[in-house]
């Protein structure tokens, strides 16, 4: 039981990863049409970001905390400003091209710098140790980690419904066209909402570093699983992606924990599982099919 | 109020206005009338600012608004009830009532909109697609009276709907006449359009073939119904 418990909470503790990373893709998808390839990158520049700030200018945890997320979050808005409006009404292999070639400059930027091997990053003292819920010792650090990505998800969800922001974000997520002729200028919150985006990877990036290797790779192992998450929670589902993020984490961990004699399956259940859900639904579990105007 | 010049639209290169001149004089309601494909959707879409591939001249009391991105124009006073019926799935009914601002000086509050519309009052929070078809519509043309919009721009606002709601939405866009809005409305039940509308414009291959008044569409009824394929 005990070991179930554990595996469980580990699930769910990167699920809450995979659940935040796949939120921000959730907003940038829906609001912008535009798929994010480097949306690993900024969770690597949000963990690299937290240990050069503490290593280089003794910046703790809790202020980078703070930092990063803005930090990346103001970068995102500039680099939509830049280059990333110019995407709408593209072809669709310019949005790959574009934030595929992102994430391989700021990749290749951070490994000419600080070269490839992984660099360790201290728990912040408050947060070491074990709390002990009855069943086994959790690591503080990732209850932290849980409850901090639920909070957030919950915060965000409480904007999306429950505020007029929430509401013109819904409405030009789901029919731009339609939103503007209603008057409301659409465009005016397509900068910062793809700043918020961001800002929640260089999150995910800062609360990963003292529990994940930081290295200049890390994103892009990731990603690959987030995106799999976005594509069978329903692409640009707010609630889909965060749902199908926690799920994707615990059938990662049961898959890890009892089907490690068929490696072949645990290896590639998240991928299994895709499949499965395209099949049976082709736009995700809580995706809808596109709407005109 | 509104007034259209040469106005031509393609999708592609698929031209389908070509050189539309019309004229909608304020407090009138006119109707666009014509065949499925006629074009009729793509010029409310014109006006509105929706439709990229457009050429010509649209003025909105005497401005041009040629080159306004469409939530101008929509504050200018344009209210669009598209033919689909613009319903958001991801917002309640009483959210796709109060998502637009109000844009003219006489928008309906919430509680008149409920009042006149009691089915939407008793679904307020269901997601608008959960309506039937014919609530949709209501939902459509509450929408645009609750912005307070001065010059209405209603696609086919009756089809499929029941004889009592299709009377009910005349009554309400000869209340709006009332009250001084305007109205463009596309239509293809001539009996309603006469109902409610001064004028009427045929709309054919894309060119404004003919302007009528009431009576002339009445006495050539039947062979306009021929023509429409009705
Ligand atoms: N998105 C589109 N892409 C390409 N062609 C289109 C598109 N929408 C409409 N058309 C074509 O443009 C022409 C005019 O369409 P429009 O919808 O304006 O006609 P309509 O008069 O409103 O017809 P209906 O009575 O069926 O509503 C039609 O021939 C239609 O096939
Ligand atoms: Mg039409």
């Amino acid at each position: 039981m005990s070991g179930f418990a554990q595996n469980t909470f580990n699930g769910l503790v990167s699920g809450a990863f995979y659940a935040l990373l796949a939120l921000g893709l959730a907003v940038i998808f829906g609001m912008l049409r535009v798929v994010n390839f480097a949306h690993g990158a900024f969770y690597m520049l949000g963990a690299f970001g937290a240990y050069v700030l503490l290593t280089e200018a003794g910046v703790p945890f809790w202020a980078a905390l703070v930092i990063m997320p803005v930090g990346l979050g103001l970068l995102g808005m500039a680099l939509e400003r830049a280059v990333i409006h110019r995407l709408t009404r593209l072809d669709p292999l310019y949005n790959f091209l574009l934030t595929f070639g992102l994430t391989l400059i700021l990749q290749d930027l951070v490994k000419l710098r600080y070269g490839v091997q992984s660099s360790p990053y201290a728990t912040p003292s408050l947060l070491s140790g074990t709390v002990n819920f009855g069943l086994f010792d959790f690591p503080t650090y990732r209850v932290f980690i849980l409850g901090f990505a639920v909070l957030l998800c919950v915060a965000v969800w409480w904007v999306l419904t429950r505020t007029r922001i929430g509401m013109v974000v819904r409405a030009a997520t789901e029919r731009p066209d339609l939103t503007r002729a209603f008057g409301i200028d659409v465009g005016r919150w397509v900068t910062p909402v793809f700043g918020f985006g961001i800002g929640l990877a260089g999150l995910a990036g800062v609360l990963a570093a003292p529990m994940r290797a930081v290295n200049p790779l890390m994103g892009a192992d990731l990603i690959i699983v987030v995106f799999a998450v976005v594509v069978i929670g329903g692409l640009g589902s707010i609630f889909g992606s965060v749902a199908a993020g926690f799920g994707i984490g615990l059938v990662q961990a049961w898959g890890e924990a009892y089907l490690s004699n068929f490696p072949i399956v645990s290896q590639t259940i998240v991928f299994v599982v895709m499949a499965v859900v395209l099949l049976w639904r082709p736009a995700g579990l809580f995706g809808r099919e596109e709407a005109p105007a | 109020m509104l007034r259209i010049e040469n106005l031509s639209a393609w999708y592609g290169e698929a031209q389908v206005l070509r050189d539309v001149s019309l004229e909608v004089a304020a407090g009138e309601v006119v109707t666009l009338v014509g065949r499925n494909g006629a074009g009729k959707s793509t010029l409310l879409r014109c006006v509105m600012g929706l439709h990229p591939g457009q050429r010509g001249t649209v003025e909105l009391d005497g401005r041009d608004v040629g080159k306004l991105p469409a939530h101008k124009r929509a504050r200018l006073g344009l209210g669009w009830v598209p033919d689909d019926r613009g319903s958001y799935a991801t917002l309640t009914v009483t959210e796709n009532l109060t998502l637009p601002p109000t844009v003219g000086p006489d928008p309906w509050s919430l509680e008149r909109v409920y009042e006149a519309f009691p089915a939407l009052y008793t679904r307020r929070d269901s997601a608008a697609t959960m309506l039937s078809g014919g609530e949709q519509q209501m939902l459509a043309l509450a929408r645009v009276l609750r912005m307070g919009a001065r010059l209405l721009l209603c696609d086919e606002p009756t089809e499929g709907l029941s004889p009592l709601l299709v009377q009910q939405v005349g009554d309400l866009l000869r209340e709006a006449k009332r009250h001084g809005v305007t109205v463009l409305l596309v239509e293809q039940n001539l009996h309603f359009a006469t109902g409610v509308a001064d004028r009427h414009y045929l709309l054919a291959e894309g060119r404004v073939a003919e302007a009528m008044d009431n009576s002339e569409v009445r006495s050539r009824e039947r062979e306009l119904l021929a023509y429409l394929g009705i």
